[in-house]
């Protein structure tokens, strides 16, 4: 198994994020709201080998985003972002 | 001859043995929701604080001065990976809070690299738990939550947090990590306690 450097960019949570969001996140910008990095959502850190998807900032390794899929439910824990910015379609 | 007895091949695996919903695993799978903290034993401290304030700290000298305990126990993970008879080496939490004056019902347990998570005292005691820094033999592998990890091997596993750094006991219950987002409060694998509303 990975241990170390065991993240993934944030396309991996492509799929986990559009069940609910009707539009593309990966490409979304972010900021932290720990560190107050500015990115690109795609670029930060995902761990999936968890109870839940964890995506961290890549700068201070603060959670920006936790995503917890139930039989029943979606769980989305956004209070590591300041913001998420889309383009306006 | 192909005659095979079971009752020769060692202890059996039944189905059994494991909770509802878990597979029998032989190694050992690591789980992580962020970075591996790389603890130096002579930075580590593991503190206690209690409804009222008051810390009582060990570091690791002090944590290896007390007698230790040899633990078999099966592990349930709530991704549905169970290990039997896993061995670990730990300090029990009565000896840690026999002289800690609380009459908290809940400990938030913290963790190296901002980890949290909740436990009732009663699961905590009576020989139930321990901060644990041997698995076979070995100092815990940082992956696996070395230096000292919480042994709480009756709940699942995300309850035995890795890297473990402290207890902050109150008569609230202050959900953890896993517990905020969905996960169930307490966490029995024999009642398949996995989210919240199980
Ligand atoms: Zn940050």
């Amino acid at each position: 198994m990975t241990t170390d450097a065991s993240y993934l960019d944030g396309n991996a949570a492509a799929g986990a994020l559009s069940q609910v969001f009707a539009m593309d996140v990966t490409a979304a910008i972010t900021q932290c709201n720990g560190c107050g990095q500015t990115g690109v959502f795609a670029e930060s850190h995902v761990y999936v080998n968890a109870p839940g998807l964890v995506a961290r900032c890549s700068g201070c390794d603060g959670v920006l985003l936790r995503v917890v899929t139930t039989p029943s439910d979606v769980y989305l824990d956004l209070r590591g972002l300041t913001y998420l910015r889309l383009p306006n379609p | 001859m192909g005659i095979v007895s079971p009752g020769f091949s060692g202890r059996r695996r039944s189905g059994s043995e494991l909770p509802p919903g878990q597979y029998l695993t032989r190694d050992f799978p690591v789980l992580s929701a962020g970075p591996t903290p790389h603890i130096r034993t002579e930075h580590w401290e593991f503190t206690v604080t209690t409804e009222t304030g008051e810390a009582t700290k060990w570091d690791w000298a002090a944590l290896l001065a007390l007698p230790a305990d040899e633990i078999t126990k099966d592990i349930h993970c709530v991704t549905r990976w169970s290990k039997l008879e896993t061995n670990w080496k730990g300090v029990s939490l009565d000896t840690l809070l026999a002289d800690v004056e609380t009459s908290a019902d809940y400990a938030l347990v913290h963790s190296y690299g901002g980890y949290t998570t909740n436990v009732p005292m009663d699961d905590l005691l009576d020989g139930q738990a321990w901060i644990a820094y041997e698995y076979d033999g070995e100092p815990i592998d940082p992956e696996h939550g070395g230096p000292a990890r919480l042994l709480v091997p009756h709940l699942y596993f995300w309850k035995s947090a890795k890297w473990v750094r402290g207890l902050v006991l109150s008569d609230n219950q202050d959900l953890g990590f896993w517990e905020t987002a969905g996960y169930h409060e307490y966490g029995d694998p024999w009642k398949e306690q996995r989210y919240a509303g199980d």
